[in-house]
């Protein structure tokens, strides 16, 4: 995300000043005092350059127009910052209302009395799906990524790439119906062989396998393929061509080419797709809400059913809750805001920063 | 190649063959091929410890691994590398190939089982588990209804953001509001849902709807207006930046004011642009379910009026198919899911089309 080209050199440069530069050339300051005495007041007759210029009406149609774009502007602060009241405004009840710890308890019952209900286990649900997908997905992506850019012939390329955008633009409730009705059987294969294999290491647990982490992260992971290739797709497209060809003539084999060249010119744009690509897994509702198995324990075991997120929980247990339900499902939804949050500014200042440096391609 | 070595035949004959660098034979990638996947085949059910699929999997390792030594030996390490490289990339892009493809070959296959006017013309009203009959008719509408409306909300808002971001905007405001419009981005769908409930359904909404809170179609619109804000702001702002500032320039000389300038000249100059990234802003908002899901409430019924009582979308229709225990509701969901999908794409190409004929390029 964010392939702004950078500011062309005059863009948004306002009115007067663009010509403020050149309406006094050299000398001409003099000649004007003499001629008309004070040329930049409104109602003298002045020559040219700044002399006609009426002056700024107070409430004119610039000063409205100014304003609209300035309110609308502060709108998005203004949402960001009601997001955040709101949420607070009503899970402050429902925190109050909890008879057990919010951070460690884990369980869901905010509609029993008295409540209780804790985010422990969801929000590691959440993180430990979301890394699991970008893991799978990640290097697919660049992969695919550069096969689009530097390997395939170019009309394929293309034609390939503009898929690929379409499939980013499959809503997720489509992937999560994918996952729950074909996708379950090859992995729930997938989980018994490696049990059977592997299953001296923790995470292989034993079944029943079907809706567990595997499944969701693996449906998670075929979801943000196409939005983290398409973006960084486009990131490789804009390496310098002049870059590639003196590596290569450097004597450089293509990948060498691709790792000297292309990765370390495209390295914000790529920071800024992956971390575009874990918001998106982050805050992923339905298509976990279809394949996860909706426990709330605390579990590096991938293959048996089970795991949760804080989103597809907000999905699942809307339906059933009270009053204090809603609010305690409002308190999970403003941790993981948190999460995406804190995820994201950090993404951006690390893009800022870089374009600084670099002036490429983010 | 080898032109530049015919064209050094006045030499003496020893310089060629010395100059030129040792290759694989073309067929010994094929070959080692062959021989990865016969041991691959001959491991796996000598000791039987899988079908074919492990069989492929544990081939193409051994491919890498041979390609890497053969190449290795005989072409050196940076060539070897180059090729394994190679290799790794096609083969990622194989890799995600296989579920995608799946993914839509099952989209189409199923969604083609319940496409009739029966499913375009119907709502699910007084459709019990038993009914095989029944449609969408109500989810399209309120698809329609509510991405409508979120549009006319987010439309001008967004851009005039965008405008004061690109041509009034200076200083730490403006980097604010850019920065959070890119925060704004990976905001969750669900907490967007949270928040028109929090803000919305639970506290505005009971004022004029006797002290209930009334989940509407109007809410969805809310909250996919949120999502499709930032969007909107920054394919706004990249492309008002590429409008060559002479244009500007030209209008400001003849006196144009500054506010009429953007109106006139700008906007119209950058509006196929803008009207993509609108288009691709509306088709993401579209395939939204969670946030609808929280505040449209979804109902069964035909309901034109988005300003009263549960409506439901196309996306939470799938989702809430999905979930039900009926034996013809899957089939539904199917279609349902390939309508959207459908709407989605439609909207997603035609504005790559329109992006493609913009004279302002990227």
């Amino acid at each position: 995300m964010g392939e702004t080209p950078h500011r062309s050199a005059h863009a948004g440069t306002g009115g007067t000043r663009v010509t403020s530069g050149h309406d006094w050339p050299a000398g001409a300051s003099a000649r004007f005092a003499e001629t008309s005495g004070n040329p930049r007041t409104p109602t003298g007759n002045g020559l040219g350059g700044g002399g006609g210029l009426p002056r700024a009406r107070a409430f004119g149609a610039e000063r409205a127009f100014r304003g609209l774009t300035v309110a609308a502007g502060a709108a998005v602060l203004v949402i960001i910052a009601a997001i955040a009241v709101f949420l607070i405004a009503k899970a402050v009840p429902a925190l109050q209302a909890n008879t057990e710890d919010f951070w460690t308890f884990e369980g869901w019952f905010p509609n029993d009395n008295p409540p209780k209900f804790g985010i422990g286990a969801l929000a590691f649900g959440t993180v430990l799906t979301a890394l699991l997908a970008l893991l799978v997905a990640v290097p697919v992506a660049l992969g695919i990524a550069l096969y689009l850019t530097h390997y395939a012939p170019r009309r394929i390329g293309t034609g390939l790439g503009f898929v690929i955008d379409l499939l980013a633009a499959v809503p997720s409730v489509v992937f999560g119906l994918w996952g729950r009705d074909y996708l379950v059987g090859p992995v729930t294969d997938l989980s018994t062989w490696l049990n059977r294999y592997f299953g001296w290491i923790p995470i292989f647990g034993d079944g029943p396998y079907g809706n567990s982490i595997l499944l969701g992260s693996l449906v998670l992971a075929i979801m943000v393929l196409p939005i983290i290739t398409s973006l960084s797709r486009e990131v490789f497209l804009q390496t310098p061509t002049a870059n590639e060809e003196a590596a290569l003539a450097l004597g450089a084999t293509r990948w060498e080419m691709l790792r000297t060249a292309v990765l370390p010119y495209g390295r914000p744009g790529i920071i800024a797709a992956v971390m575009l690509g874990l918001g998106r897994a982050l805050g992923e509702t339905i298509a976990l809400a279809l394949t996860l198995g909706s426990t709330y324990a605390i579990s590096f075991n991938v293959l048996t059913s089970g795991g949760n997120t804080i989103a597809a929980n907000i999905a699942n247990r809307f339906a059933e809750a009270n009053d204090t339900g809603r609010g305690a499902l409002i308190a999970s939804g403003l941790v993981l805001f948190a999460i995406t949050l804190i995820v994201n500014i950090t993404a951006r200042a690390i893009i800022y920063r870089r374009r600084e440096f670099t002036e490429s391609a983010a | 190649m080898s032109s530049l070595v015919t064209s050094h035949r006045t030499r003496p004959p020893a310089q060629p063959a010395t100059l030129r660098a040792k290759r694989l034979p073309r067929y010994a990638a094929p070959v080692i091929a062959v021989a990865a996947l016969l041991v691959a085949a001959g491991v796996v059910y000598g000791l039987g410890i899988g079908g074919p699929v492990l069989v492929v999997v544990l081939g193409a390792l051994l491919y890498l691994a041979g390609l890497f030594t053969a190449a290795n030996a005989v072409e050196g390490r940076r060539a070897a590398r180059n090729r394994t490289w190679s290799a790794l990339i096609h083969s990622a892009f194989v890799l995600a190939v296989l579920p995608l493809a799946s993914v839509v070959w099952t989209l189409v296959s199923k969604g083609a089982e319940r496409l009739d006017g029966d499913f375009f013309g119907t709502s699910m009203n007084n459709i019990g588990a038993r009914d095989a009959n029944g449609g969408a008719y109500h989810a399209i509408i309120g698809t329609l209804e509510q991405v409508g409306i979120a549009t006319l909300i987010t439309v001008p808002l967004g851009v005039l953001c965008a405008i004061y971001i690109v041509e009034y905007g200076r200083g730490r405001f403006a980097f604010a509001i850019r920065f959070f419009v890119d925060v704004m981005t990976g905001i969750p769908s669900i907490v967007t849902g949270l928040f028109v409930l929090a803000f919305w359904v639970l506290i505005v909404s009971p004022w004029f709807n006797d002290g209930q809170p009334g989940f509407s179609g109007f809410a969805a619109a809310l909250a996919l207006s949120v999502l499709m804000l930032p969007t909107v702001v920054r394919s706004t702002e990249e492309m008002l930046r590429l409008v060559p500032a002479p244009l500007r320039e030209g209008a400001y000389a003849l006196g144009v004011p500054k506010w009429k300038t953007i109106l006139r000249v700008v906007l119209p100059t950058a509006l196929p642009g803008i009207v993509t990234g609108i288009m691709l802003a509306i088709a993401r908002a579209a395939g939204e379910t969670a946030p609808v899901l929280l505040v449209a409430g979804g109902g069964a019924a035909i309901n034109f009026n988005p300003f009263e009582n549960n409506q439901s979308s196309l996306a939470l229709f799938v989702y809430q198919q999905a979930g039900e225990a009926s034996k013809y509701s899957p089939a539904r969901a199917w279609t349902a899911a390939l309508t959207l999908v459908a709407l989605v794409l439609v909207l997603t190409i035609a504005a790559k089309l329109l992006a493609r004929r913009n004279r302002l390029g990227r």
